[in-house]
């Protein structure tokens, strides 16, 4: 061990790896994040506001949220924004991080192949399009991934009382992987899926997949935003990871996050309580 | 470090004893031929007075050889030139000098010697040539010079000049006698007599492993003492 | 049959644009690669000489296990760099997880088997041939070791070059420990995948392209070298 360290030792002094940008002296915080955020585009229009004013790169790690908590549980993160309610809360009374805070949110929507063979487009009501696909046994890709988009989609098929692993390996495939290779997966094999509207609009791959059904209550996706608890793991960048926190809720950030388009889309709504 | 003295010396490879129980007494001075029909166990016995082989036993002991004759002195003192020498993939005066810097040597002082050896054998003008280049007789003749350079008391040549025309054979014979006329002790293996005619003093005649006899060139050929000898002799004089 | 064109399409933009944030990548992606090579080499090939030419007991189990790590899968290698880089992890004070450190190091335990195992067989091969001469030359094994290094010093470079093929075109365990950092971690085999989770099925397929047209473009400069030497030396 003593010599790999010394490897390692002697390999970061030499500056041998040393990034394009000499990232080495830059203030930097790392965050855990979502693939739905960083591949939505988001990120590349809000950070760079965030550095300007503050001089701190942030370095966005993009996990589903399943990974993402478990990557700030290791402390391998300073900050972690994600959205899944529920896993957040939990972290927060492990003792682990927080306090969390509301940031913005978007919905998620069904979207499926045009021919649509359950006849679910058009629909209003998530839980009864979520029935059809079960009884048609039309082919559905779940994320299987343990993600926040992954949890959203189980607890709608417990609130449909239909358990999806019946079918598991007919009609409900398990992609076990990131939202973009479900929807090619989806794409490739017409099945419906479940995604977050912000992955939806900047997927480019879509094939004959359009959204079937959206704006249901229950699709409603909230994100949150809190700092790993530095009690737990003392090398967690405190300071510079509070200043993002607040930064992402305060005015200023919460109308960067507002003004993000694609087209005329709007693909967050930011409702941090201030 | 001569002379060198065998003790009933024997080597097997598994099942296969290659030479049996050989003692003999080899003096300073005199070209000492190994001579012997293919597989009589010429190249092995070499290879064992050269310690490249362990004998399985018996004993190999060199008289006046520093320490007693062990270890490193011993095998400085020594070298060897192969049937088929391996050339290192660099120029021919760094294969000379491979050995004198294994030695010790500075820098300067083996290019000095590298370059004086590569004069002798007519090699100075391709000192910078890749040596893999060089025609199978050059290389030999380099074999010769990168174990010449060492200044050995004894250099073993085995089968030198196997693969090489007439001209190359030449060149290579007046080479040996240039180095046996500095003091240098020759000891050669061949199964070529007409090369045994023009290059030995002595001839120490193998066959199947042991050897029959240890005796001047000029008895060997007018009355050879064993029947295998005198039949060696007979049939390979018509194609001499 | 669109996307394949698409695809060429996109590649000749990325290389004829010379696109900055391209560039970057791609300068990361070699930065990287080459200097796990480097450090790969330098661990690996004094293995394989050893293991070449010296005797030992447990001689056979070492050349099975070094063989048969050639085939580690990079996930796992990934893994295991991550819990060992990780906060959480035994190395974790060190700080490097989500650096271009630490991804040098996972293709560097991932290469190092490959160029050591590859390097060992190519030694033994030359150790036949040269082991009589290079003793009675007076060559101790340390000696001997060097020299058939040398001496084999094009095989060997061949072998070097797998190495940096394999680990610039591994994905699994950059990912897992660079965490595809934007600016930061992203290289060109991350950047591919995220590409294709985006469903940018065009660009990502021509950064595949530039990524097997660079390593096309090192192994033929590396291939046009060795045969002018090869020319030269013998």
């Amino acid at each position: 061990m003593a010599i790999i360290r010394g490897v390692l030792l002697a390999l970061a002094l030499s500056g041998l790896v040393q990034g394009p940008m000499a990232w080495a002296q830059q203030k930097f915080i790392t965050v855990a994040s979502t693939t739905s955020t960083e591949q939505s585009g988001l990120f590349k229009h809000m950070l760079p506001v965030f550095e300007k004013k503050t001089g701190i790169q942030v370095r966005v790690v993009a996990q589903g949220t399943g990974q993402a908590l478990d990557t700030g549980r290791r402390g391998d993160a300073d900050v972690l924004f994600v959205h899944d309610k529920a896993a957040e809360e939990k972290f927060v009374a492990e003792g682990y991080g927080g306090p969390r805070h509301e940031v913005m949110y978007n919905d998620f929507v069904m979207v499926g192949p045009k021919a649509d063979p359950a006849k679910v487009a058009g629909g209003k009501d998530i839980l009864v399009a979520y029935k059809k696909i079960a009884e048609s046994q039309a082919p559905f890709a779940s994320r299987g991934d343990k993600s926040g988009t992954h949890a959203a989609e189980l607890r709608l098929w417990k609130a449909a009382a239909i358990d999806p692993q019946t079918g598991k390996g007919a009609w409900y495939r398990e992609t076990g992987s990131g939202m973009g290779p479900t929807l090619n997966t989806a794409s490739g094999m017409n099945a419906y899926t479940f995604t977050d509207r912000g992955t939806w609009l900047s997927f480019k791959n879509r094939g004959d997949l359009v959204i079937v059904v959206e704006g249901d209550q229950r699709l409603f996706n909230q994100y949150g935003i809190m700092l790993v608890n530095p009690a737990k793991h003392p090398h967690v960048k405190k300071d510079m990871g509070q200043e993002f926190v607040d930064w992402v809720i305060s005015a200023e950030g919460q109308k960067v996050i507002a003004d993000y388009k694609i087209g005329a889309d709007q693909l967050f709504f930011p409702n941090a309580r201030r | 470090m001569l002379p060198l003295e065998l003790h009933q010396l024997s080597f097997a490879a598994g099942n296969a004893e290659i030479i049996r129980g050989i003692s003999a007494r080899i003096e300073a001075g005199p070209r000492s031929i190994i001579l012997g029909p293919n597989g009589a166990g010429k190249s092995v016995l070499m290879r064992l007075c050269h310690s490249l082989l362990l004998p399985t036993a018996g004993r190999i002991v060199w008289h006046g050889a520093m320490n007693g004759g062990k270890g490193v002195d011993l095998r400085r003192r020594q070298a060897m030139v192969f049937q088929r020498p391996v050339m290192l993939r660099r120029s021919a005066l760094a294969n000379v000098m491979y050995g004198l810097r294994l030695a010790g040597k500075s820098r300067n002082e083996c290019e000095l010697r590298a370059m004086d050896v590569l004069e002798v054998v007519g090699l100075a003008q391709h000192a910078q040539r890749p040596a893999r280049v060089l025609s199978g007789g050059e290389q030999q003749r380099l074999a010769i010079a990168r174990a010449w350079a060492l200044g050995p008391d004894v250099l073993f040549l085995d089968e030198p000049t196997a693969n090489l025309d007439p001209a190359a054979t030449q060149d290579i014979e007046s080479i040996i006698n240039a180095i046996h006329a500095s003091g240098t002790k020759i000891i050669m293996t061949t199964h070529n007599l007409g090369q045994a005619r023009r290059l030995g003093d002595e001839i120490l005649f193998l066959s199947n492993g042991r050897l029959m006899e240890h005796t001047p060139i000029d008895r060997f050929f007018r009355e050879p003492a064993s029947a295998e000898a005198a039949t060696f002799i007979k049939g390979e004089i018509p194609w001499q | 049959m669109t996307s394949l064109w698409d695809a060429f399409g996109a590649a000749w933009q990325l290389i004829a644009g010379f696109d900055s944030t391209l560039a970057q990548i791609v300068g990361l992606s070699l930065q990287v690669s080459l200097t796990a090579v480097l450090i790969a080499t330098l661990i690996g090939l004094p293995l394989g000489a050893t293991v070449a030419v010296e005797r030992f007991r447990g001689r056979q189990t070492v050349i099975v296990l070094l063989n048969a790590m050639m085939g580690l899968p990079p996930v796992v290698v990934g893994l295991l760099v991550y819990l060992l880089l990780s906060r959480a992890g035994p190395l974790g004070s060190l700080g490097i997880l989500f650096t271009p450190t630490a991804m040098v190091i996972a293709q560097a335990v991932l290469i190092t088997p490959i160029i050591a195992a590859l390097s060992r067989q190519i030694i033994e091969d030359a150790w036949r041939e040269y082991d009589e001469q290079l003793r009675s030359l007076g060559a101790h094994r340390f000696n001997a070791a060097m020299t058939l290094i040398w001496d084999t010093r094009f095989s060997l470079m061949t072998i070097v070059l797998a190495g940096f093929g394999r680990a610039a075109a591994e994905v699994g365990a950059v990912m897992i420990v660079g965490g595809n950092i934007d600016g930061v971690t992203r290289v060109m085999t991350t950047t591919i995948a995220l590409e294709t989770s985006k469903g940018d099925l065009p660009l990502a397929l021509g950064l595949g392209i530039v990524l097997i047209l660079l390593v096309v473009l090192l192994n033929a400069c590396a291939g046009a070298i060795r045969e002018m030497a090869l020319r030269r030396y013998g």
